[in-house]
């Protein structure tokens, strides 16, 4: 299996490895995948008070593509806001590493797991928002 | 140190420098280039003389009588005409067959295809350290039975089955007996004088031969008859025609001489690279031997990291030639079926590698090879959610994964 030269930088360079705490208010958490399938992807998501995507971190078990997919998801994120970041495309993940057929999956995996991530943090303030229409009422 | 690194002497050897000598011996026109079947003149009578030394050298290896020897090109070929030849040439007396599910795929696309002819077959399933027992055989042999086929030594594990007492199973119920032992031969003693093994595969280019050339024993006393599976000019007795090919017979002929006189010296050596690369892996957390780890020839090791996926791990690896336990040519990830008979899951088959190590493997090799899966595997765990899932003690098999 040959390797687009983007793939092998974001496997020999990964960005922004690591792992935040998902009891924190601040932090989505988007896990996809299955062992057996042979990739899981850990996404994680800081959002500032102005819902501005402050800082992602990742972590995957997976081929070389999943790693480059999610280390670039992370880099791309930075800066978006949610609705941004839940709307970036498998397409322009796979385009911009330009990976082959076969490996398709892994940026969808990657979408997957920042929509996922988005979504857990909405869900974690879901209630908040309730509560300000309510002060608001 | 030449780069990467040739660890995989199970999937094929290079040729002995030795051995290709007296390859390009055979070739040109000054050279032994002759057909041995040519009766009329001297050239003819040169190549046979060779082809027959060659022959005696096969034969010797194995204590066999060199009129038991039948030219192949391969240990394919030798399994094809061993179990299509009894089969086809026995079909009136059975049409039952016995093989396990982790032969090569020369035995059992043979017996698939033995299926669709109308033969029935029973895959024996080994035990977790890989292992077919005498007493699976005994109990799956069958009035019809005519052929069982258990191979000497697996190519993906590197375990040995029991095939003398295999063989006394099969001889005393009158079933014929097929070993498959390309991966055996020139490791492990072969006494075929001893072990009542009926027809035996050998492969010349996983024991320093060329590719393209291999050897099918089959017993003359007692006998066994094969239908041919290629016909023509009446070659190997009828049951393989087509021109010998002096050089690649020269050449396995060669291989074995020389695997014979050294074999002793040698699996001590091979045996002790294999136990130093071992060693070096004990301060690895959740690392596994694959297959008994006693009952395997000294030079293989199959072994699982826990925790790290199999494609990953190889593209660190690239100054490694090692073989994986997935093939990753497709977007599902393909198993080793091997491993899978074993009873390993899904992830623990992806993450194995298979490293063979041999004649030209040196200590220094191990070392390099063992730094290298050093810092491969810390880097895959630093980067495993799974990883820290383990170490935070989450039960991984209580996870409900989403599939994908
Ligand atoms: C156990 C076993 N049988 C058969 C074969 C096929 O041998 P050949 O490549 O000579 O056809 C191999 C090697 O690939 C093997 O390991």
């Amino acid at each position: 299996m040959a390797y687009s030269d983007k793939v092998m930088d974001h496997y020999d360079n990964p960005r922004n490895v690591g792992k935040m705490d998902d009891t924190d208010d601040s932090v989505g958490t988007g896990m996809v995948g299955a062992p057996a399938c042979g990739d899981v992807m850990r996404l994680q998501i800081k959002v500032n008070a102005a819902g501005i995507i402050e800082d992602a971190k990742f972590k995957t078990y997976g081929c070389g593509s999943a790693i480059a997919s999610s280390s670039l998801l992370t880099e791309w994120v930075k800066g978006r806001t949610l609705d941004e970041a839940a709307s970036i495309k498998n397409t322009e993940i796979a385009e911009e590493l330009a990976l082959p057929p076969v490996k398709i999956h892994c940026s969808v995996l990657a979408e997957d797991a920042i929509k996922a991530a988005v979504k857990d943090f909405r869900t974690k303030h879901a209630a908040d928002q309730q509560s300000a229409v309510a002060v608001g009422e | 140190m030449k780069l990467p690194i040739y660890f995989d002497y199970a999937a094929t050897t290079p040729v002995d420098p030795r051995v290709a000598q007296k390859m390009s011996e055979c070739l040109l026109a000054e050279g032994n280039f002759g057909n041995p079947a040519s009766r009329s003149h001297k050239y003819g009578w040169e190549a046979e003389e060779a082809v027959e030394l060659a022959r005696r050298q096969v034969a010797d290896l194995i204590n066999a009588d060199p009129r038991e020897i039948v030219w192949t090109s391969g240990a394919t070929e030798s399994d094809n005409l061993a179990i299509k030849g009894v089969a086809h040439f026995y079909k009136n007396k059975g049409k039952h067959l016995i093989t396990s599910r982790i032969e090569h795929k020369a035995v059992l696309d043979t017996c698939r295809h033995l299926e669709r002819e109308g033969f029935e077959v029973t895959y024996l399933e080994p035990g977790s350290d890989g292992i077919v027992t005498p007493e699976q055989v005994a109990e799956a042999i069958r009035e019809d039975t005519v052929l069982v086929s258990i191979m000497h030594v697996n190519n993906e594990i590197g375990v040995i089955n029991d095939i003398a007492a295999i063989g006394e199973v099969c001889r005393a119920k009158k079933v014929f007996f097929h070993v498959d032992a390309a991966q055996s031969a020139g490791k492990i003693d072969i006494d075929l004088e001893a072990m009542k093994v009926d027809l035996m595969s050998f492969s010349a280019h996983k024991m320093y031969g060329p590719k393209g050339v291999g050897a099918l024993y089959v017993r003359r006393k007692p006998r066994i008859r094969l239908e041919a599976q290629m016909h023509g000019g009446g070659h190997e007795r009828g049951m393989r025609s087509g021109t010998l090919a002096t050089h690649q017979l020269v050449g396995m002929g060669e291989a074995c001489r020389i695997v014979k006189a050294e074999m002793h010296d040698e699996q001590i050596r091979i045996g002790a690279l294999r136990e130093r690369l071992w060693q070096g892996l004990q301060d690895i957390e959740e690392v596994h031997v694959n297959g008994s780890f006693d009952k395997r020839v000294p030079g293989w090791l199959n072994v699982s990291f826990n925790y790290v996926e199999g494609e990953s791990l190889i593209m660190s690896l690239s100054d490694l030639a090692v073989s994986s336990g997935s093939a990753c040519t497709s977007a599902s990830l393909e198993p080793s079926y091997v491993l899978r008979a074993l009873g390993l899951n899904d992830e623990m088959a992806h993450s194995s590698l298979r490293f063979s190590v041999g004649r030209f493997t040196s200590e220094d090799d191990v070392d390099y090879a063992l730094a290298k899966i050093h810092l491969a595997v810390d880097k895959l765990r630093e980067l495993s959610p799974l990883w820290d899932m383990y170490k935070d003690g989450v039960d991984l098999t209580k996870i409900e994964w989403a599939a994908h």
